[in-house]
């Protein structure tokens, strides 16, 4: 069994150490906001927080998140700046097809985490990592923008 | 997936609807008997009581549930459908839900396809205008005859807003929850009023999105998001080259992984199923399979290019011919000629493909991101032995499509009822691709190479011009040959050539589908146009060169018969500043180009500004569009999807590109087939051209100017024309 903590709760997973965190958040916990996108690190949707530092789930295995706090976007509300963004999110109407957002999001609070007040070219570097086929990047950069400010 | 394809289809189905309207729309009736609409797991059916067609269902709480007949994979259509629907009923948005329809093609069938329901071709909104007005409308008529009646009132006299009939002479009012019992038991009206275009209240307005809120929290329900009570998971190994089958394999590594549950070989290659996503594909990985390729496609993309290029060298089928080419060659003063390649390009899709299959005494269940209802319903009866009405589909979620879904042979549909037939339907199966398995299945915009010339009078004049094309068919062999291919001629393949907006008066466009290359291929967000905008609107960007004329004057003296081009060409241009000197800086060279194209009946201009070092390195800084798709229904939707459309057709204008070497596809995840990124994406301005006439599909448009114009403005800024896609940047080194 592996203890897990997910979004402030403690959890018990019978699964083998070298699966990646994305298909026990996935299939084992059924916390399916956190998306599977290329199984490569390469694209960002399944992108989580461990100990407050942004991670691609689907490159780390479960063994590496023991004794570590994961965050996901299912509580990406519990904290100020989770909110701003979410709300940003919402008022610019950042989503299309939606399945890369949760990814998005999470790289943009950790973002915002380190730098409250992030220019183009900061947000450019700190989201680079996450596609966005329907290429919302437009909205994503001025959503960014609108929750630096609203944290102000 | 065309418009002009599908347009004698279209054109009749609308007449009939048209004549319609004057006697009562034709709304297909709820039907009681089937199962709730788009019912999927966690999205639970409030209280209904008052169900006055097939799109609308009045709660007692005073819900209002609109049902969707089309897919939401982005593209803003179930805010969209909803808007349509809710003006006319004059709903409080704030109370309106929306669900996904069932698969139903005697109630939802697409109107502009005939009796086939799905989505695609920029339909959606088109098709729906008039039935979802109608839809709204009589639920209205029907509230207020409630009303009426139970306050002893004269119709005329009550008003609605925001989901309540009130009466001003008396105050009374209540809320449609209040009215829906009363409701339901009005007879439903033969005719109703549709609203005075000013009078509308939501259409024209930004009403938010009906899916932004459960897809920023985590709670969206995607394919890929489905566990059903002891469902497998599959992942497949597939052959390495199109056409290789199965000659025998060994699954005992496979089997030894830990969670997996069986192995079975299907005609699509070898599943192994699973507890969980993980351990499937680790036992997949650990397969051993021999291929059977001695029927296998062998051939490289460059292969293809050189067999392009000697078929080009003959006429193909005639496409169109107005006047005569041969005569307006023989006496140009100036001729141009070029040629373009364009490759193979894959949807990839955020999510890759997948479906979740169950089957039982009852038939089948579907979920899945649903864009071919119907097609997909004939093909699983067809392989189960039942009948199409007994699979049952829930429509879900699509993490993008851009065509991929709307398969035209329900590929990856088929392949996990493969699955569940192999194992006898013990279990509900979830098919997943993994990134690899999703980029190399085929089902590409095809390789396309064609070939344009152009002839120049003595006076500058543009009298002649040849377009060949030589590419793969989309609908031959599939079941769309019959609505798509006539005389040999697969529309899709001429779509934005043969019906080229410029006044010229001898033209000459052919066609040569090569039936050998066996590479599966399939519509990829505007499909023709994809290809014929770019070759098009750069050459005649050549030509206006070659004349010495301004590429947009050139373009507005071509344009005598088509004011809805002009207009967006104008609106474009003089919000980009068309004719003001680019900001220069040092060691970077500037340009501005221009392109117009309609696709699927809407019009749409882009201008871009670029930036180009000495290296040849290419930044796209700024695109200004303008886009006329008729009425406007939700404005903020539209601007959206031109700036997604609008990086999309970066994607493959800057990196796209699928090749094949000895078969073998080279691209296997986004390393090697990116999309841009943020730091690539240009700022991007919209503009919409004002219009009371019938809305036009908004989805793929966007796309097709978007090469062309990057194109021409590096010409402007580099004198280097670019007859391949994606770019190649080293080309523009100084």
């Amino acid at each position: 069994m592996i203890q897990l903590n997910v979004n402030g709760k403690p959890y018990q997973v019978d699964v083998a150490e070298d699966m990646p965190l994305l298909w026990v958040l996935r299939d084992t916990l059924q916390m399916t906001g956190t998306k599977f996108g290329c199984g490569k690190g390469l694209c960002g949707a399944c992108t989580v927080h461990l100990d407050g530092d942004l991670i691609r789930s689907c490159q780390t295995p479960v063994s590496a998140a023991v004794g570590k706090k994961i965050s996901t976007i299912e509580a990406v509300d519990s904290d100020r700046i989770g909110r701003a963004v979410q709300e940003a999110w919402r008022k610019l109407e950042v989503v299309q097809c939606g399945y890369c957002q949760s990814g998005q999001m999470m790289s943009a609070v950790a973002l915002l985490n380190h730098n409250r007040k992030p220019t183009d070219a900061d947000i450019d570097k700190a989201m680079s990592g996450n596609i966005c086929r329907c290429a919302t990047y437009v909205r994503i950069r001025a959503a960014i923008h609108a929750a630096a400010k609203a944290l102000a | 997936m065309n418009d002009p394809a599908i347009a004698n289809l279209s054109r009749r189905r609308f007449l009939q609807a048209g004549a319609a309207l004057t006697i009562g729309f034709y709304l297909p009736a709820f039907a009681t008997s089937a199962a709730e609409p788009g019912k999927a797991g966690k999205f639970a059916a409030a209280s209904d009581t008052f169900v006055p067609n097939a799109f609308l269902r009045i709660g007692e709480d005073n819900s209002v549930t609109i049902i969707s007949k089309h897919l939401e994979m982005g593209q803003g259509t179930y805010t969209g459908l909803a808007t349509i629907l809710a003006d006319e009923l004059d709903a409080d948005w704030n109370l309106v839900r929306v669900e996904g329809a069932p698969a139903d093609a005697s109630r939802y069938n697409n109107l502009i396809w005939g009796r086939a329901q799905g989505t695609g071709g920029s339909t959606a909104i088109a098709n729906s205008w008039e039935q979802l007005r109608t839809a709204g409308a009589t639920g209205r008529a029907m509230l207020v005859a409630a009303a009426s009646q139970r306050w002893k009132v004269s119709a005329a006299e009550l008003q609605v807003r925001d989901n309540v009939v009130s009466h001003s002479g008396s105050g009374r009012s209540a809320t449609f929850g209040e009215l829906a019992a009363d409701a339901a038991k009005e007879p439903v009206p033969a005719v109703v009023k549709l609203k005075d275009p000013k009078d509308f209240r939501l259409i024209g307005k930004e009403s938010k999105r009906k899916d932004s809120f459960a897809k920023t929290n985590g709670t969206a329900q995607f394919t890929q998001d489905v566990h059903l009570p002891g469902m497998l998971v599959a992942v497949v190994a597939h052959p390495p080259r199109f056409g290789a089958t199965v000659k025998s394999f060994d699954a005992s590594r496979a089997k030894a992984v830990q969670g997996v549950v069986d192995v079975v070989q299907i005609p699509q290659g070898v599943a192994v199923l699973a507890h969980d996503t993980w351990s499937a594909k680790k036992g997949r990985d650990a397969l051993a399979v021999t291929w059977d390729e001695s029927n296998a496609f062998k051939l490289g993309s460059e292969e293809i290019f050189t067999r392009y290029r000697e078929m080009a060298k003959t006429p193909g089928i005639p496409v169109t011919h107005p006047g005569n080419t041969d005569e307006a060659f023989a006496q140009a003063a100036k001729v141009l000629r070029a040629s373009y390649e364009f490759p193979y390009l894959a949807h990839a899709p955020m999510e890759p493909l997948n479906c979740v299959i169950k089957l039982d005494a009852d038939g089948c269940e579907v979920w899945n991101g649903e864009q071919m209802h119907t097609g997909d319903q004939f093909s699983l009866a067809n392989l189960f032995g039942i009948k199409p009405d007994h699979v049952k589909i829930n429509m879900l979620y699509a993490g993008g499509s851009f065509g991929r879904r709307a398969s035209k042979d329900s590929d990856y549909v088929l392949e996990v009822a493969q699955i569940v037939k192999a194992i006898k339907g013990r279990a509900p199966v979830k098919l997943v691709w993994m990134r690899e398995d999703d980029m190399r299945a085929g089902y590409y915009r095809p390789l396309f190479y064609p070939q344009l010339e152009a002839a120049i009078d003595s006076n500058n004049k543009l009298i002649g011009w040849r377009h060949r094309l030589v590419g793969q068919s989309i609908a031959m062999g599939s079941p769309m040959e019959q609505m798509l291919v006539k005389d040999g001629i697969d529309r899709v393949s001429v779509e934005g050539a043969d019906n080229l907006p410029y006044a010229i008066p001898n033209m000459m466009v052919d066609l040569h589908t090569p039936t050998e290359i066996r590479v599966p291929v399939l519509w990829w967000r505007s499909v023709g146009s994809t290809h014929t905008a770019f070759s098009t609107e750069t050459f005649i960007d050549e030509v206006a060169t070659a004349t010495g004329k301004d590429p947009v004057a050139l373009r507005l003296e071509l344009l005598t018969e088509e004011p809805r081009h002009v207009g967006v060409l104008k609106l474009a241009t003089e919000k980009a500043g068309w004719g003001k000197p680019l900001k220069q800086a040092s060691g970077v060279r500037r340009g501005r180009g221009v392109a117009v194209h309609k696709s699927f009946n809407t019009y749409v201009a882009q201008v871009a500004e670029v930036s180009i070092k000495n290296d040849g390195a290419l930044k796209v800084d700024r695109i200004v569009a303008a886009v006329d798709c008729g009425t406007a229904v939700n404005p903020d939707v539209i601007r959206a999807q031109m700036e997604g459309a609008i990086g999309f057709a970066l994607s493959a204008a800057l990196h796209g590109e699928i090749t094949l070497k000895e078969g073998r596809v080279e691209q296997s995840n986004f390393d090697g087939y990116p999309p841009i990124r943020i730091n690539e994406m240009p700022m991007v301005e919209v503009h919409i051209v004002p219009s009371t006439a019938a809305p036009t599909g908004i989805g793929e448009p966007g796309v097709p100017p978007l090469a062309p114009a990057v194109a021409n403005a590096i010409a402007a800024a580099t004198g280097k024309r670019l007859y391949r896609m994606p770019f190649n940047t080293a080309e523009l080194a100084s």
